[in-house]
C-alpha cells in the first residue's frame, strides 16, 4: 500500500526502468562483448567463442527447465542431483549400449520430477521444500549407485560429448534445438497458456477448469528430463562419470539465469530468450574475471551483485 | 481439494473436531520427539557402541553447531522467509575466527559476529525495505559469503590456525560436567530463543508477521524491523556456530558449511516448524537436528551401509513429515 506515493516517478525514470527490465540482459551481453573485444586478447577468436559456448550449453539447457517450473510460481533445487543421477545412471547401463543407457537415464529423471511435481500438485507441498528433500535424496541416490568418479569409454557416448557438425560441437546445437522448442512450445500452444495462467493464479486456473495437476506434473518431469540430458551431455563431455561433483550448485546457476534473464521469481511469465541471454551473460561475466587473473572469489560476489541487481531491476514488474 | 472445500462441514459429532485439533497439534508439535526416542530406543538395543558415554557425548557436540544455525532459522521460518547463507556465514564465520585469533580472544570472537551480523542485516533490509523474495537474496548472499571467505584464505589455500591453550580454544574443545563447551551454549542459547520467542514482544511480532503479514502491519507490528532483525539473528548465530566449530577444529576449515542450510531447513521442518510461516518451535528444531544427527550415527554404525544412504534416508524422511504437515494443516483448514 505504501508504493502508491512511490509508484508516482518522473515517466522517463519509469520507462528507463522498465527498458531495463525488458532489454538489460541483452544490454549487458553485448556491453561485455564490446568491452572484451578491447581489452581481451585474443577473444575475438572462433576457439574462444566455441570453448565459452560449450561452458554454457548445459546451463542453458539446465535454465530452460528452471524457466518453466518459475513460470509455474516454483523452483526446482533438484536439477543438479539430477545431473549427478544421470551421470551414475549412464555409467551403470552403458555396458548395454549408448541408448539402453540414454532410455535408463530417461527413466530415472522422470521417476525424480514425478515425485516432484506429485509432491507440489497432489499433496501440496511448497515447491521449494519438495524439491529441496529430492535435491537431498537424489544425490544420495546417485552416489549409492556410483560411489566415486568412473572413466568411461564409449565411442558413441565421446562423439557425442565431443563431435561437431559443420563446425558446430553438438552440444551446442541440442541446446539451441531445445531453446527453440520451449520458446514454440510457451508461445504457440495451449500447455504453454496454462503453464502461464497456473503460474498467475493458480485457484483461478482450477476454477477456469484447466488441468492444473497435469501441467504441473508435467512441468516438473520436462524439468529432471532437461537436466539430465544436461547431465548426460557434461558426462560425454568429460568422458567420466563423477556423480560427486557433476551438477553441484547447478539449481543456482540455472536460477541465476532465469532471473537475470527477467522471469519473475513470481510467476505469470516466462523469458525463453532472455534465459539463454541470462546464462551467457554470467558464462561471460565469468570468463572474463578470469581471463584477467581475478580469482574465482570475486567471480563468486560479482554473481551476487548482479543476481541482486536483476531482481531488484524487477521488483516494480513481479507485483502487477 | 476443492471440492472438499466447498461442501460444508458434515460433522455432526461436536467432539470429534477439537479431538481431532488436539491430535494434530500434538503430532504436529512431539512427532520428531517421539520418532526420535524410538529411533534412539532401536539404535541402542541393535548397536551396543550407540548408547556409549562416549559416542552421546561425541553426537551432542557435533550437534551443538547444527543447531545453533537451526535456531537461527527458525525464527526466519516462523516470519515465512528462508535464509540459504547460512552454510556461507558458518565457513566464513570460522575463518573470520581463526585468522582473527593471532589478534587476541576478543578480536576472534567479535570479528565473526559483527560480519556475518552485518550480512544478516544487509539481508534483512533488502527483504523487508526493497521487498525482495527472501530465498533470492539469501541465495546471493550465499555466493557472496563464500567468495568473500575465499578472498579471505588465498582462494581456500590458507588455513589458519588457533593457538592450542587460548581461551578460545578452550571454548571449543573444553568439557564441562562430561559434556563439550559447545553443547551448553546451545543448550543455553536455546533456552534464550525460547524465551525471546514465546515471553518477548519481539516473538509475538515474529509470530504476527509469519502468520499474515497485512494483518500484523495493520495491528502497528513493525513488520520491516521485525524482519531485519530476524536475518541480523540468522546470521549472527550462523557465524557464532562458524567459530566455535572452528574453535573446536582448532582451525577455519574453509570447505565447510556447504549443504549446512539445507539441513538446518530440514531439522526445522522436521521439529514442526511451519513452511509458511506463523507456526514453529524452538525445541523442535533442537529435536530435528538430533534425528538428523542419530540416523546419520546410525547409519555409520552399520558398517556395510555406505555414509551416502544417509542422504536417502534424510531426503525421504523429509518428504514424509512435508506430506504428514500438510495433511495435517489440511485437516485442520477444513475443520
Amino acid at each position: 500500500m505504501a508504493e502508491a506515493t512511490l509508484r508516482t516517478l518522473p515517466l522517463d525514470k519509469a520507462r528507463v526502468l522498465h527498458w531495463l527490465q525488458r532489454y538489460g540482459v541483452y544490454a549487458g551481453v553485448a556491453a561485455l562483448l564490446v568491452v572484451n573485444t578491447v581489452i581481451t586478447p585474443y577473444f575475438l577468436t572462433v576457439e574462444n567463442f566455441r570453448t565459452q559456448a560449450v561452458q554454457v550449453a548445459p546451463v542453458i539447457i539446465v535454465a530452460l527447465g528452471m524457466a518453466l517450473v518459475i513460470g509455474t510460481e516454483g523452483v526446482d533445487l533438484s536439477v543438479g542431483a539430477v545431473m549427478a543421477l544421470a551421470a551414475s545412471v549412464t555409467a551403470l547401463y552403458l555396458g548395454y549400449g549408448l541408448l539402453p543407457a540414454l532410455l535408463a537415464v530417461a527413466l530415472f529423471a522422470a521417476g525424480v520430477g514425478l515425485a516432484g511435481g506429485a509432491l507440489v500438485a497432489f499433496v501440496g507441498v511448497q515447491p521449494i521444500v519438495a524439491t529441496l528433500a529430492l535435491m537431498v535424496g537424489g544425490r544420495g541416490l546417485a552416489l549409492v549407485l556410483l560411489p566415486q568418479l568412473k572413466d568411461l569409454r564409449n565411442p558413441a557416448l565421446a562423439s557425442l560429448g565431443s563431435g561437431d557438425l559443420l563446425g558446430f560441437p553438438y552440444l551446442i546445437l541440442i541446446a539451441a534445438a531445445l531453446a527453440l522448442l520451449l520458446g514454440f512450445v510457451m508461445r504457440r500452444t495451449t500447455f504453454g497458456r496454462q503453464l502461464l495462467a497456473i503460474g498467475d493464479s493458480r485457484p483461478a486456473a482450477q476454477l477456469a477448469g484447466l488441468p492444473v495437476r497435469r501441467v504441473l506434473i508435467t512441468v516438473y518431469v520436462v524439468s529432471a528430463l532437461l537436466a539430465a540430458v544436461a547431465g548426460v551431455l557434461a558426462t560425454a563431455r568429460l568422458q567420466a562419470s563423477d556423480p560427486t561433483s557433476l551438477g553441484n550448485l547447478m539449481e543456482l546457476s540455472a536460477i541465476t539465469a532465469v532471473v537475470v534473464g527477467g522471469t519473475p521469481l513470481t510467476g505469470g511469465r516466462v523469458n525463453i530468450a532472455g534465459t539463454v541471454a541470462g546464462a551467457v551473460l554470467i558464462q561471460l561475466l565469468t570468463a572474463t574475471l578470469i581471463k584477467h587473473d581475478l580469482p574465482p572469489s570475486w567471480t563468486q560476489i560479482a554473481q551476487a551483485i548482479v543476481i541482486v541487481a536483476a531482481v531488484y531491476a524487477a521488483r516494480g514488474r513481479g507485483k502487477r | 481439494m476443492t471440492t472438499a472445500s466447498i461442501e460444508p462441514p458434515q460433522d455432526t459429532h461436536p467432539v470429534g473436531p477439537a479431538r481431532h485439533e488436539r491430535l494434530s497439534a500434538l503430532v504436529q508439535q512431539h512427532g520428531a520427539l517421539a520418532v526420535l526416542l524410538i529411533v534412539s530406543l532401536v539404535a541402542s538395543l541393535s548397536f551396543d557402541s550407540f548408547a556409549t558415554g562416549d559416542n552421546i557425548s561425541n553426537m551432542a557436540t557435533s550437534s551443538a553447531f547444527l543447531a545453533i544455525v537451526a535456531l537461527g532459522m527458525t525464527f526466519v521460518i516462523i516470519t515465512g522467509g528462508v535464509d540459504l547463507s547460512v552454510g556461507s556465514l558458518f565457513a566464513l564465520g570460522g575463518v573470520l575466527a581463526a585468522w582473527g585469533s593471532r589478534h587476541g580472544t576478543l578480536v576472534a570472537l567479535l570479528l565473526p559476529l559483527a560480519v556475518c551480523g552485518l550480512i544478516g542485516v544487509v539481508n534483512g533490509l533488502l527483504i523487508a525495505r526493497s521487498r525482495l523474495a527472501p530465498f533470492i537474496v539469501t541465495l546471493a548472499a550465499m555466493l557472496g559469503a563464500r567468495g568473500l571467505m575465499l578472498a579471505l584464505t588465498d582462494e581456500g589455500a590458507d588455513t589458519y590456525l588457533i593457538g592450542k591453550g587460548s581461551f578460545l580454544a578452550e571454548l571449543g574443545q573444553g568439557t564441562t560436567l562430561g559434556l563439550g563447551n559447545p553443547v551448553w551454549i546451545t543448550l543455553a542459547l536455546f533456552v534464550a530463543g525460547a524465551v525471546v520467542l514465546r515471553r518477548t514482544r519481539f516473538g509475538q511480532h515474529v509470530y504476527a508477521v509469519g502468520g499474515n503479514e497485512d494483518a500484523a502491519a495493520l495491528m502497528g507490528a513493525p513488520v520491516a524491523r521485525t524482519k531485519i532483525l530476524v536475518y541480523a539473528l540468522s546470521g549472527l548465530l550462523a557465524g557464532l556456530a562458524g567459530a566455535l566449530n572452528a574453535a573446536w577444529l582448532a582451525s577455519g576449515v574453509t570447505i565447510l558449511g556447504s549443504g549446512m542450510e539445507l539441513d538446518a531447513i530440514s531439522a526445522v521442518v522436521i521439529g514442526g516448524t511451519l513452511l509458511t510461516g506463523g507456526l514453529g518451535y524452538v525445541s523442535g528444531s533442537l529435536v530435528g537436528v538430533l534425528l538428523l544427527k542419530v540416523i546419520q550415527n546410525v547409519i555409520n554404525q552399520i558398517g556395510s551401509l555406505d555414509s551416502s544412504y544417509q542422504q536417502v534416508v534424510s531426503g525421504a524422511f523429509l518428504a514424509v513429515v512435508v506430506i504428514a504437515q500438510t495433511w495435517l494443516g489440511r485437516r485442520r483448514q477444513l475443520m
